[in-house]
């Protein structure tokens, strides 16, 4: 007589991954990053846009003076640094996902995204640097690039 | 499919560009002289019309990544997933319908 096994009998347990890609809860606070920068940057990115290519005389009328006269203001030092922040770690967690969708050779892999970060590292420290060191009055410069107020 | 696609693709091209944006940004720091020649390439027609297919790549990431999270995190949006790439579609037309007119003129020039 033959029996069937019974349903509720314990599985063999599943061999250990080869490769073991994360730890911990890392992956789901990534994903839920994602989608709250997102919306965040939903609103930081418009209004840059706006503020920059459609009001006013647009891309026709950046320059030195139109930037110096934004970062004199505490209002686009912080929207700017939250921008700068939000967005490259959205983006790099976003290329650091797509590098591990295709480079499927390890040391392909270990390279690009050691580039990634070093490139997350250079460009986060250059524009909060930028952001919180500029002078929008430096001495020397012809009168006629500097915004109005550096002259009153 | 090709909305993942396509969000992917959008996604990487505005990261090089945001690394590119950051550093003749900096420039500011060097002169004014510096960042005001940088910034005039910025003001030629090719590159201007480079401007609106930049903006026209965000819109695109930006209204497909509110539907990602509605698919994701509204009970509905599994089922809606169709209907709202129309609505994103249709968002995108709008928003780039106001856009470009005012963009092209600054570009080109018109008043």
């Amino acid at each position: 007589m033959t029996t069937i096994a019974d349903p509720k009998a314990p599985r063999p347990p599943k061999p250990r991954p080869a490769r073991l890609t994360t730890r911990g809860n890392t992956e789901l606070y990534g994903w839920v990053f994602m989608r709250a920068s997102g919306v965040i940057l939903l609103v930081l990115i418009f209004g840059h846009l706006f503020v920059n290519l459609v009001a006013g005389e647009g891309v026709s009328a950046i320059d030195f003076g139109f930037v110096a006269g934004k970062w004199a203001s505490p209002f686009w030092q912080v929207w700017d640094l939250l921008m700068l922040w939000l967005a490259m770690i959205h983006g790099t967690n976003g290329v650091r996902t797509i590098i591990n969708d295709y480079a499927e050779r390890d040391g392909v892999r270990l390279a690009l995204k050691a580039s990634l970060y070093l490139a997350f590292v250079v460009v986060v420290v250059l524009g909060t640097l930028v952001i919180f060191t500029f002078d929008p009055c430096p001495s020397g410069s012809p009168a006629d690039l500097l915004p109005s107020f550096c002259t009153a | 499919m090709w909305s993942w696609v396509a969000h992917r693709v959008t996604g990487v091209a505005i990261f090089f560009f945001l690394l590119v944006h950051v550093l003749d940004t900096s420039l500011v720091r060097i002169s004014p002289e510096a960042y005001n020649d940088v910034i005039a390439t910025y003001k030629n027609p090719i590159m201007g019309i480079g401007e609106a297919g930049l903006v026209a790549a965000i819109v695109f990431h930006a209204f497909n990544g509110i539907r990602i999270i509605l698919v994701d995190f509204w009970a509905k949006g599994p089922k809606y997933q169709r209907v709202m790439l129309w609505v994103v579609m249709g968002l995108f037309v709008v928003t780039m319908a106001g856009f470009l007119p005012r963009h092209l003129m600054h570009v080109f020039g018109g008043e």
